[in-house]
């Protein structure tokens, strides 16, 4: 990470929902504050001009994780750098905060229903006053609905009368009208039928690659990250698993879980596949088991897993077990935070 | 969306018969209040037109009936159908702007309470709920009592029609906020909310250029049937005695005026003011029945 | 020998705007104990398929052509009395959301033993009994104490293993499934698929399955229908349709899935997008998109027409 240029960069971030009782039933029942720890000591970096994805099944903190990189939440502990700086010292800038945007998932939430496509587009331009009102303004939303394949009429009318995928067409023009350098998208095309999805991901990779456009990109997909992610970071109740450079870990992965969710993807190849019995179901964020937090459902889990939270470390790319320690991310290299791993009886599959 | 909604609803509104029906009602009385100084055959104000040797001339119908006066006369010779589209005006005066004071409450409360949460959420809403266990005349009592009390004899009668629509108005915001904030408490969590959170635009902004065009669908039925409530709670209050002076009746001031003569025989002075109101806050009613329904998207 | 005989399906919807034919004569058969998916993306027509066949559905959508037959019973004229006990007892449903098919308010036991009473006639004591080993069937820990609890207190596979032991008490020849692991993760997803499969072959049920996920599909149906527009346009084995596509939307369709194993440099996009129901294009209705569309395309609508095992909608499988 000393050569290429940090976007944006997380340290052991951590985030927590209060989902204690109401003020009166706590002093009544005497009941200790509840938390919801929804990102647990997160690591990661996204350099310039690349796409890291994360990705995980429900509760798994992907979404907290998403809303902390664009400063939509305060880290609890830890730090978030954005091109240096400290996040919240960047967001109080707005010519800082305009270089960061973001991607929704619902393209039926995500836009006002009662606001013409064209004002929903400028709303970024005219917040920042990029762009003085009247003809420029006009010609500048034109130019982002062309770049995003709609027709200058488009803008004349309302959200409801477009389909899935164009909304998030224009979703993505509206992320973009600010000129931003990074974006956060959050599943972006998780609502959106398997055609349509292949358009948005094709206009997002071209996108990035015209406009060098740093993605953070969010799914639970594989696939589609597959397809869109230079780095993947797997995470499991709030903790990164497993995190590197997306093809090794798509192809070689380490992790038991990553294995497992890798396994667990209906696969077009897979006519006809019986499949053996997968155990167990992600547990409730708000009481996880102690220790590593996947030993329940873990084949290799041995009594340190149950009571040692596995850190990040550095796993060589090849398929044989063995791990060095430190800390340090090598460039192409994939960190694990799995004892069995690091004690090297992960092994093949 | 707001050209595809009105279509839609004067779609349903020629398909409903209550609906038209109610509409025709309504229409024909807010033009008569309306139009009431041109269209009155008299006017029941002006003490000089007054004949005693009119009063008590009964409805058309009934022997000694007079067409210049279709629905009889007071025992003071007043016309009951004029000072009826006069009594209309004032009622329908204060109710919309109750009604209007009410909403602009309502919403800023609701907007600021859904929006901003916690505390600030948590007081607001324990205010409209304390103001709810008053019943809303007790509460316009109370509040043209102490206002009454406070103000100059002199000004009492010309500000008392302001008095009455700011008591009526205080009673019936707390509905209308507690409606406002739950459907902003839906909005806030909704993507397009946090899109405008992620580039800065500020709070009091969002809350008026986003959400607020979002939640104002069910004030609008809301008011339409709080409407009809202003209206019979101020009929309520003239009738007891404590709303609006003599010099500017309302029908329910009217109905008052003419409960004393029900048992003696003429009993047209109270039954056609009474029954102008009953079909006035029905028609509004059903009105804002159908306005419900029809903006139901469930239902469509 | 055919269970359930689709043939020339037509429903459609009155609105205001006229009225829209949201299925065009669709017909497939399926026998028994098939797993025969029905795939399509949004507004294909795939989930009013399965609710036209069970009688459910939502007005004003109304069947205005075609028949359905189980075995030798017309479901499409059958009264509604008699249908209401076919379904439950000779087709079961699974949707796609567990918390709107369970009644929140009764036990999961309740559910079960009142389905298996109503359906099977069976005592209090052989219901529950019944019961419990169905929830144990499904893969719930502990079902002899689970069978007290409340849908809330389930997670949500949980949730979706008791609506397939629900669908399934009854013993029906057929279950129609809409997009049942839709809503579910995908570690969960794989589990419920698997289950779904071993209890149709166990039992001999046949399994309608209704979803967008090709991948589903793939692993768990023995032939497959893609629909598009209210229409099918092809049908076939499973290996079939997915390996050598004949149909030009199956083939794009196919195309525009990412695959896990490679990075594309660009997947295959199919400009324009599914046509809405009120402006479905003359003839064949992918026409507009279709990159081998013909004059003939564009006035006449192709029937399916067989080649090799497959069907497929398309004057191309003629020349």
């Amino acid at each position: 990470m000393t050569r290429v240029q940090s976007m944006l960069r997380g340290r052991e971030v951590s985030y927590e929902f209060d989902v204690s009782h109401p003020l009166l039933r706590r002093i009544v029942s005497r009941a200790p504050r509840r938390f919801l720890r929804a990102v647990d000591e997160v690591t990661f970096d996204v350099a310039r001009g690349t796409t890291l994805s994360l990705v995980g099944e429900s509760g798994c903190g992907k979404s907290s994780v998403a809303r902390l990189a664009v400063g939509l939440y305060r880290p609890k502990s830890g730090e978030i750098r954005f091109d240096g700086q400290d996040l919240s010292a960047a967001r109080a800038q707005p010519a800082l905060r305009r270089r960061m945007n973001m991607i929704f998932q619902d393209p039926y939430a995500s836009l006002n229903p009662r606001w013409r496509v064209r004002d929903i587009v400028a709303e970024p331009i005219r917040t920042f006053r990029l762009v003085p009102e009247g003809a420029a303004l006009r010609a500048r939303v034109d130019m982002l609905l062309a770049q995003v394949g709609l027709a200058s009429r488009d803008g004349e009318r309302y959200p409801h009368e477009f389909s899935g995928g164009q909304r998030q067409r224009i979703s993505i023009a509206r992320a973009l009208s600010s000129e931003p350098a990074f974006l956060v998208c959050d599943e972006p095309t998780s609502a959106l039928d398997v055609s349509v999805q292949a358009q948005v991901l094709n206009l997002m990779r071209d996108l990035q690659a015209r406009l060098g456009l740093t993605y953070l990109f969010i799914s639970h997909n594989l696939a589609v990250v597959r397809h869109m992610a230079d780095r993947l970071g797997v995470m499991y109740l709030g903790r990164i698993v497993e995190i590197g450079a997306a093809d090794i870990v798509l192809s070689a992965p380490r992790h038991p879980y990553t294995r497992l969710l890798l396994d667990a993807v209906p696969d077009l190849q897979g006519i006809g596949r019986a499949r053996g019995p997968v155990g167990g179901e992600v547990p409730s964020p708000i009481a996880p088991p102690p220790g590593c937090a996947f030993h329940p459902r873990c084949p290799l889990a041995n009594d340190r897993c149950r009571i040692e939270k596995p850190r990040l470390i550095h796993a060589s790319g090849g398929a044989s077990g063995g791990a060095s320690g430190g800390a340090s991310e090598g460039a192409g290299g994939v960190e694990v935070a799995c004892h069995a791993v690091e004690e090297g009886r992960g092994g093949n599959r | 969306m707001a050209r595809a909604l009105d279509s839609d609803l004067l779609y349903s509104l020629f398909r409903s018969p209550v609906a038209i029906v109610s509409t025709i009602i309504l229409l024909i009385q807010v033009l008569g209040a309306a139009l009431a100084p041109w269209l009155a055959p008299h006017d029941p104000m002006d003490l000089a037109s007054l004949s005693l040797l009119d009063s008590f001339r009964p409805p058309l119908g009934m022997a000694d009936a007079d067409w210049s006066n279709p629905l009889g006369t007071d025992n003071q010779g007043r016309d009951v159908l004029s000072a009826i589209m006069y009594g209309l005006r004032i009622s329908l005066l204060v109710g919309v702007c109750a009604v209007g004071f009410a909403v602009a409450v309502g919403i800023g409360v609701g907007l600021l309470a859904g929006y901003a949460g916690g505390a600030i959420d948590a007081v607001l809403m324990r205010i409209a709920d304390i103001q709810l266990t008053f019943p809303s005349i007790l509460t316009a009592l109370l509040v043209d009592g102490v206002i009454g009390a406070a103000l100059p004899r002199t000004m009492h009668d010309r500000l008392q029609i302001i008095v009455i629509i700011f008591a009526i108005g205080i009673s019936l915001w707390p509905s209308l906020a507690r409606t406002v904030r739950g459907s902003t408490l839906v909005e806030r969590n909704k993507d397009y909310v946090l899109a405008a959170r992620v580039i800065g635009v500020p709070a009091w902004r969002i809350m008026a250029t986003h959400v607020l065009p979002n939640v104002i669908g069910p004030v609008l039925v809301i008011g339409t049937l709080g409407l009809g409530l202003a209206i019979g709670a101020e009929a309520t209050l003239s009738f007891l005695g404590v709303g609006l002076p003599p010099t500017q009746p309302s029908l329910g001031t009217l109905i008052r005026f003419g409960n004393d003569f029900l048992f003696s025989g003429q009993w047209w002075v109270t039954i056609f003011p009474g029954a102008a109101l009953v079909l006035l806050v029905l028609a509004i009613n059903l009105l804002g029945d159908w306005l419900r329904d029809a903006l139901n998207p469930r239902l469509r | 020998m055919t269970l359930l005989r689709v043939q020339d399906l037509t429903v459609e919807i009155p609105t205001r705007r006229g009225v829209l034919r949201a299925l065009d004569r669709i017909s497939f058969d399926i026998g028994p104990g098939e797993i025969i998916g029905v795939v399509g993306e949004s507004g294909a027509g795939k989930s009013l398929t399965g609710a036209a066949i069970i009688g459910l559905l939502a007005p004003p959508g109304r069947i205005a052509g075609g028949s359905v037959a189980l075995g030798t019973d017309r479901l499409d004229t059958m009264p509604p009395e008699r249908l209401r006990r076919i379904r439950g007892r000779r087709i079961g449903m699974i949707f796609q959301d567990p918390l709107t098919t369970l009644n929140p308010l009764y036990t999961v036991g309740r559910q079960l033993t009142e389905t298996l009473q109503t359906h099977l006639g069976l005592s209090d004591t052989e219901a529950r009994k019944r019961a419990v080993a169905w929830l144990a069937e499904v893969g719930i820990p502990a079902p002899a104490q689970r069978i007290e609890a409340y849908p809330h207190e389930f997670s949500g596979g949980m949730r979706q293993r008791v609506v397939i032991a629900l669908a399934l008490c009854a013993e029906p020849e057929l279950v129609i499934a809409d997009e049942p692991t839709t809503a579910l993760d995908v570690s969960i997803q794989a589990q419920i698929i698997g289950l779904l499969k071993r209890l149709s072959r166990d039992r001999g049920t046949a399994v309608m399955l209704i979803t967008h996920d090709m991948g589903v599909i793939a692993e768990t149906a023995d032939r497959v229908a893609v629909m598009y527009a209210g229409r099918i346009v092809e049908v076939g084995p499973v290996a079939d349709v997915i390996g050598r596509p004949v149909h030009p939307y199956t083939d794009g369709l196919m195309a525009s899935i990412p695959p896990l194993t490679h990075r594309m440099d660009r997947l295959r996009q199919i400009d324009g997008a599914m046509p809405r129901l009120d402006a479905i294009p003359s003839g064949c209705a992918f026409h507009p998109r279709c990159r081998f569309a013909m004059e003939r395309c564009r006035r006449e609508r192709p029937d399916l027409m067989p080649i090799g095992a497959t069907s497929a909608a398309c004057w191309l499988v003629q020349t």
